[in-house]
């Protein structure tokens, strides 16, 4: 769905805003990562994790995507960082590892890169 | 009445509470950004605030995305840490100050600021790492203030104006300083620098930008209300829209401030990170 009255976004290469249309998309995916504040939950995933995606009704984009622990994939599927975090915690992937995967870098040149920019 | 003594302002980066348990204020890559520290804990223990009112986002603990608050103050006894889902030790309690809650949601609310209160709210590294900041040991040192939780989102678009991040922090203070009781209360602003952690532009940072929100909050904070959302995420990151937290401090201070000290470092984790402690005259 368009909303033409409110699009003001301007482009911002390798940006998705998280806004109305990501969060349409996205909200089985995102209730799924939040679920994983509750540890009983992490260890149904790590369990399961085709039977807890079911669960939350993630549809087969959003799957394939966690089953490849593929961050751009997610964000496409309408995922939000803030809980995806999450479930990135689940496979002990730090905020560097994440970022090193979604700019096809490894995490130390993702490190390094941080410090260049200093 | 309640006086407002001054806002102080910090990145909340999840590592950084990983660091204080393991104590690594004086390892290399932690010393720069911890140094930005003791000229902060000194003005804490010359004024001793009474009240501590911390400004942050919810990063998915206290509120998801099936009901998400603009604007959410807490109105509770207390505020738990809870776990967010990578299973850190949380923290105790922080004790809470309802009826300073209820008095600034009814000011706010007057002042047509429309306003979710809550009862119950978990605060996440977003609330709880600036208070082991500013109070280490926190809730436990014997200086911690009762604490209110103010969280603005920015999880999901559209996000408040920094304007309206501005006004907010004028109507808080409005509703602070109608307060009958005589207290001290500190402002926090936390969250930012820059930082983006999604997409093929994650890791980005932009120093000239940081500075010049740093240059122009103190005595020229309507400056920054001419940028626009999206440029705010173009230029600050998608994650550096947690500027609107310190936009809201700011608007809580009044007229004229005096800086006390400030720290800007790069990088920690993800993120530009950035203090800055700036008193009421």
């Amino acid at each position: 769905m368009d909303q033409p009255g409110f699009d003001y976004h301007i482009d911002i290469p390798g940006t998705t805003l998280f806004d109305g249309k990501q969060a349409m998309k996205g909200y089985a995916l995102n209730k799924m990562c939040y679920a994983f504040n509750k540890e009983e939950n992490r260890n149904a995933f790590k369990a399961d994790e085709e039977a807890f995606m079911e669960q939350y009704g993630l549809n087969n984009t959003q799957k394939q995507a966690v089953r490849d622990r593929n961050v751009l994939a997610m964000i496409e599927a309408g995922g939000n960082i803030y809980y995806l975090a999450k479930l990135a915690g689940i496979f002990k992937l730090s905020v560097q590892d994440v970022g090193g995967q979604q700019t096809g870098m490894t995490t130390e040149e993702f490190q390094q890169h941080l410090l260049d920019q200093a | 009445m309640a006086k407002i003594l001054g806002g102080i302002t910090t990145s909340h980066i999840p590592a950084v509470g990983k660091a204080i348990q393991d104590e690594l204020h004086d390892d290399p890559y932690w010393k720069p950004f911890f140094d930005g520290y003791p000229k902060i804990h000194n003005w804490i223990k010359e004024n001793k605030p009474d009240v501590v009112i911390n400004i942050y986002n919810d990063h998915g603990l206290g509120f998801f995305l099936d009901q998400m608050p603009t604007f959410a103050i807490g109105a509770a006894h207390e505020y738990r840490n809870e776990d967010e889902g990578w299973g850190l030790p949380s923290l105790d309690p922080f004790p809470g100050h309802p009826e300073l809650s209820w008095h600034i949601i009814e000011s706010m609310v007057a002042d047509e600021f429309d306003i979710t209160s809550c009862q119950e709210l978990a605060v996440d590294h977003g609330f709880v790492v600036p208070m082991q900041l500013f109070w280490p040991g926190a809730p436990h040192n014997p200086d911690m203030p009762r604490a209110i939780p103010i969280s603005a989102n920015t999880v999901q678009h559209p996000i408040p104006t920094l304007k309206r991040a501005l006004d907010f922090g004028k109507a808080l203070r409005k509703g602070i300083e109608s307060f009958p009781e005589d207290l001290k209360v500190v402002v926090l602003g936390t969250g930012g620098l820059s930082h983006q952690l999604e997409g093929e532009r994650a890791g980005f940072i932009n120093k000239e930008f940081d500075q010049y929100c740093i240059e122009n909050i103190a005595h020229n904070p309507e400056e920054l209300t001419k940028i626009t959302r999206q440029e705010l995420v173009e230029k600050a990151g998608a994650q550096g829209t947690e500027f609107l937290m310190w936009m809201m401090m700011r608007g809580a201070l009044g007229d004229n401030v005096t800086e006390i000290t400030r720290n800007y470092h790069i990088p920690i984790s993800n993120t530009a990170s950035g203090t800055l402690l700036l008193e009421c005259e």
